[in-house]
């Protein structure tokens, strides 16, 4: 599909199909570690879409990209330890 | 003369917009990490409380302005294609369905914040709905301001000023609209869906 070779028409796509799963877990009521690190997975897929394809930082200087993507991965691991402290 | 031999290579590494943007966005990052950590670890010592309370949240308004925020930021980023491409009026078209999907989250979440101040919730209410509250407002002041910035470039665009050859204003300020969704692609799921 002609569409889809644009990769920001792709990164589109992909965070609608995300976006719908993230929806569908919150209306189903799924809970507990599995959901959280699914749903946090995939808001990590969702930002990297952003951060590189959004935000043109595939092509930029390294460590703009590296401080971007960091920033997912340590909300995310916040995140995850907060959660998992509650579980205990 | 040979004008492409001017151009540089494609592989070259370059930053989009203004360096000073960045680090402008970084700092904007950094004190939403700090909310967002702040929200998790409240709700690890009121688990209870955060689960009960953020069921009265409307999930379908919270999804649909996600869509709205990520087609917006689509749009944006389709108007920076344009002008590497010199499409005038392209630019300025997607400036403004991406100004147009700011306004419907606006509108969604003014409905959202309708419902709950008119059930009497305020920030006072319990420490839910004050991170709820203030987490969320925070971010809309974002939005406005994305919004603002969106508006600005729009009417630069009109003029003709923004092209393949002057795209800086234009990639700064869409990579600060790209920030507005990205900090809400952590919030939804943290505060309306994680239990």
């Amino acid at each position: 599909m002609s569409f889809l070779q644009n990769p920001i028409h792709r990164a589109w796509l992909i965070l609608m199909i995300a976006t719908a799963i993230t929806w569908y877990l919150g209306e189903v009521g799924a809970a507990g570690t599995g959901a959280i690190v699914g749903m946090l997975l995939i808001a990590f897929v969702k930002g990297r879409l952003v951060i590189l394809d959004f935000m043109e930082l595939r092509q930029a200087p390294r460590m703009w990209r590296l401080l971007l993507e960091g920033w997912m991965l340590l909300v995310g691991s916040l995140i995850l330890l907060a959660y998992w402290l509650s579980l205990r | 003369m040979n004008s492409i031999a001017a151009e540089p290579p494609v592989t070259a590494r370059r930053l989009p917009g203004d360096l000073a943007i960045w680090f402008f966005i970084l700092a904007e990052m950094l004190a939403f990490a700090v909310f967002f950590a702040a929200y998790a670890f409240a709700r690890a010592s009121h688990v209870e409380e955060f689960n009960q309370y953020q069921q009265t949240l409307d999930l379908n308004a919270g999804a649909l302005n996600t869509v709205l925020l990520i087609t917006g930021s689509w749009f944006v980023a389709l108007a920076v294609q344009a002008a590497h491409r010199d499409d005038m009026p392209d630019i300025s078209r997607n400036l403004l369905l991406g100004w147009l999907c700011g306004a419907g989250f606006l509108i969604v979440k003014c409905f959202e914040y309708a419902g709950k101040f008119g059930a009497g919730i305020s920030l006072s209410t319990n420490t839910f709905y004050m991170f709820y509250i203030s987490l969320t407002f925070f971010h809309f002041m974002h939005v406005i301001l994305g919004m603002v910035i969106l508006t600005v470039l729009w009417k630069q665009s009109r003029k003709g000023i923004y092209g393949r050859h002057e795209a800086n204003g234009l990639e700064s300020g869409a990579a600060y609209w790209h920030m507005v969704d990205l900090l809400w692609i952590v919030l939804f799921p943290l505060v309306y869906v994680m239990r």
